[in-house]
């Protein structure tokens, strides 16, 4: 069971990474919108290169945070279209490896922004975001994000109101993950020695723990009748 | 492990239960199905066709009663059972934007049928779409789905076909080709339940004829006693009588 | 239908009596603090609706996985009336935590940990109540409805314990010392006799309050049985 587990997995991600690189629509609406809000972040902030720097993690997190739920209202949006849902559940493998195949698909995608918002913002701004410790904790925090976000979006999508729930239901909850990943950006960015970051990451990997054994568990019955 | 039933039924139904809510769909529903029989199962709107169906498909779980699929209980040994189903809905199942090819490899893969690429090229034939293969299925006239969907549903070689008024949405050809691909599918010893509101389509295909109305099973008639003809006749009085004993009940 | 039962009747009863005396002790016993004045005594009434506002979550949580595990309405019932209580008691958290901070600091906000988690976690009940109101299916609501209180009561000690980190790494750009704390003023013997009676109160009326709304969710339930009946 175990080897059939991960080949569900894997066809999940394959099945989502070919349909976006046909369209390339939910990319493209991710990265438009990421830039669009960076842009208005730039004149309503008016930032000297000081304030900036204080700055750039919560701009870039928040940036994240909305693009990221486009990612996960559409991903989930393509399985309730032409039923395909019920063609998952009728699959001969635990409902969680639908889960984790999702989940990894929209890890892929939001890195996949975040790695362009970065250079993108590096060039505006003259600033140097290529930092091993703010990749990590853009890993660590996305995937927290990812986690929680993939399961309520596919709660999200079954309801009336669909798209403008999951942004209610998201945000309360992933609060932890978005105040931790800006201060230990911050920290990063700003050279503070590793130490006084360390609670920061910590926080960030025992929500990513909690949250994906949470969402494990619980996604069969989200998904169930 | 519970064993495999001795009988000789593929499908055993026991007083089915299932409710939405506070609302009865299916009252004590009892259903039988021996291997190879075709059943179709007709009935009017909101009798709770599609709502059976689901649950054969292992879809969704009774709230009392038992349900034996090939002597696997449901919904406890579910994955069991989807092993041996291929499932036919009124929505296609398929991915837009992929490829009729992609989405059989996909759900191949889910399905971890040996031989992937032989057995596509196999279900594309069987189902009249080898030169569209390579073509997005949005692109896919809404026939031509459903013959994608019914390929996508016998991938996997399964031993019962369950489809849900299949021929919902299409024109006269199409559904004439559907009939085709339909005896096709039913001819290699498999078992088919099949619902439907249109009886002349029923007619031509199953052995034998199911009434569901008002959550139960009403009436049962085989091909071999009946004139098809007469199942119009049949048809009407199953289903008013049964509106005739609900109202008694209350 | 089935009458108010006696032990809920002496419920109501017991925790009226205990408001009284509540109030009482908190105007009358409880000494004038010396630099607050009259309006700390916000506080007795502030953390204990504080405290039933975490409550209310802690028993929708186990609400949500008793339905989980045996899918039984009644828990349900029990999740929606503990979370329509919670909300109330974290808004009058809020409020009367904006009431004691105007005198004492000059503004109606602080960032403190506290007031911010108690803040989000009224998020999350009012999400709680935009799911619901988005779903048909009485059973898909009630498991969507279990998830989200499992979820949201899990996030709400990590939000709190990220507000926390941040306070203390950053100082308090407003207002002098935290006076969130309860070490912020001393109690005397005589205050913290008034605030744990006030703590055991206001659970007795929260006690008292999922008591009636349960029931009331169980009438509303029999109202829509004897309704599909007659449609049917």
């Amino acid at each position: 069971m175990g080897l059939r587990y991960l080949h569900a997995i894997r066809a999940v991600l394959w099945k989502d990474l070919s349909a976006e690189l046909r369209g390339r629509e939910m990319l493209s609406a991710m990265l438009v919108f990421a830039l669009l809000v960076i842009l208005v972040f730039n004149f309503a902030l008016e930032l000297d290169a000081k304030t900036r720097a204080n700055v750039t993690s919560g701009v870039l997190w928040v940036t994240f945070a909305f693009a990221g739920t486009l990612g996960l209202n559409r991903s989930m949006a393509m399985e309730k279209d032409r039923g395909c849902l019920d063609g998952l559940l009728l699959a001969p493998v635990d409902r969680s490896a639908i889960y984790f195949g999702k989940a990894l698909s929209n890890l892929v995608f939001m890195l996949v922004v975040e790695a362009i918002v970065l250079p993108v913002y590096s060039l505006l701004y003259n600033t140097n975001l290529f930092n091993p410790g703010l990749i990590l904790v853009i890993l660590l925090g996305s995937i927290g994000y990812v986690a929680v976000g993939t399961l309520l979006a596919a709660m999200a999508v079954q309801t009336r109101t669909r798209d403008i729930l999951l942004p209610i239901l998201l945000f309360p909850v992933v609060i932890p993950v978005l105040i931790a990943a800006v201060k230990a950006s911050s920290g990063f960015l700003q050279g503070i020695a590793i130490a006084d970051i360390w609670s920061w990451l910590n926080l960030l990997i025992v929500y990513d723990v909690i949250f994906i054994t949470v969402a494990f568990m619980v996604f069969d019955y989200i998904v169930e009748e | 492990m519970i064993e495999r039933e001795r009988d000789k039924l593929i499908i055993k139904v026991h007083k089915l239960v299932k409710r939405f809510g506070l609302k009865t769909v299916l009252r004590d529903l009892d259903f039988k199905v021996h291997p190879g029989e075709f059943v179709a199962i007709l009935g009017p709107n909101g009798a709770g066709k599609t709502t059976f169906l689901r649950i054969l498909a292992s879809l969704s779980r009774p709230a009392m009663g038992e349900v034996y699929i090939a002597g696997y209980l449901l919904p406890a040994q579910a994955a069991a059972v989807r092993r041996i189903i291929g499932v036919v809905s009124h929505q296609p199942l398929l991915y837009g934007d992929l490829t009729a090819e992609e989405n059989l490899r996909f759900y191949g893969r889910m399905y971890a049928v040996p031989a992937l690429n032989e057995r596509i090229h196999e279900v594309l034939d069987l189902v009249g779409l080898v030169p569209r293969r390579r073509d997005l299925v949005r692109t896919f006239s809404r026939g031509m789905q459903q013959r994608l969907a019914i390929g996508r549903a016998v991938l996997h070689n399964p031993e019962i076909m369950l489809f849900d008024e299949p021929h919902t949405g299409l024109d006269q050809n199409a559904c004439a080709m559907l009939d085709n691909t339909l005896r096709e599918v039913a001819a290699r010893g498999r078992t088919v339940v099949m619902t439907s509101h249109d009886l002349s389509r029923s007619a031509d295909l199953a052995s034998r004829f199911d009434v569901l109305s008002r959550g139960d099973i009403v009436a049962s008639a085989q091909r071999s006693e009946m004139n098809p003809n007469l199942l119009l006749s049949f048809y009407r009085e199953a289903t008013s009588a049964s509106v005739q004993s609900g109202i008694r009940r209350e | 239908m089935e009458s108010k039962p006696r032990s809920l009747k002496i419920l109501d009863a017991v925790t009226l009596i205990l408001l009284l005396i509540a109030t009482l002790l908190v105007f009358f016993f409880a000494p004038l603090e010396a630099v607050m004045g009259l309006v700390q005594k916000v506080f007795y009434f502030h953390v204990a609706a504080g405290w039933v506002g975490m409550l209310s979550f802690m028993i929708a949580a186990f609400a949500g996985v008793a339905y989980l595990r045996a899918s039984h309405h009644k828990w349900d019932i029990v999740g929606l009336a503990a979370v329509e209580i919670g909300m109330v008691f974290a808004f009058i958290n809020i409020v009367t935590g904006s009431i004691w901070a105007r005198p004492i600091w000059n503004t109606w906000w602080t960032w403190d940990p506290r007031l911010t988690t108690a803040t989000i976690m009224m998020l999350i009940y009012a999400a709680y109540f935009m799911l619901r109101s988005g779903i048909e299916d009485p059973d898909r609501r009630a498991r969507f409805s279990a998830v989200y209180t499992i979820i949201g009561f899990l996030s709400v000690p990590l939000t709190f314990f990220s507000a926390r980190l941040f306070r203390t790494i950053h100082p308090i750009v407003i207002g002098t010392n935290q006076p969130g704390a309860e070490g912020a003023f001393d109690m005397t013997g005589r205050m913290l006799a008034t605030f744990l009676f006030g703590l055991l109160t206001f659970t007795f009326i929260f006690a008292d309050l999922l008591w009636h709304r349960i029931r009331l969710g169980r009438l509303a339930d029999t109202v829509e049985q004897l309704k599909m009946k007659t449609m049917e």
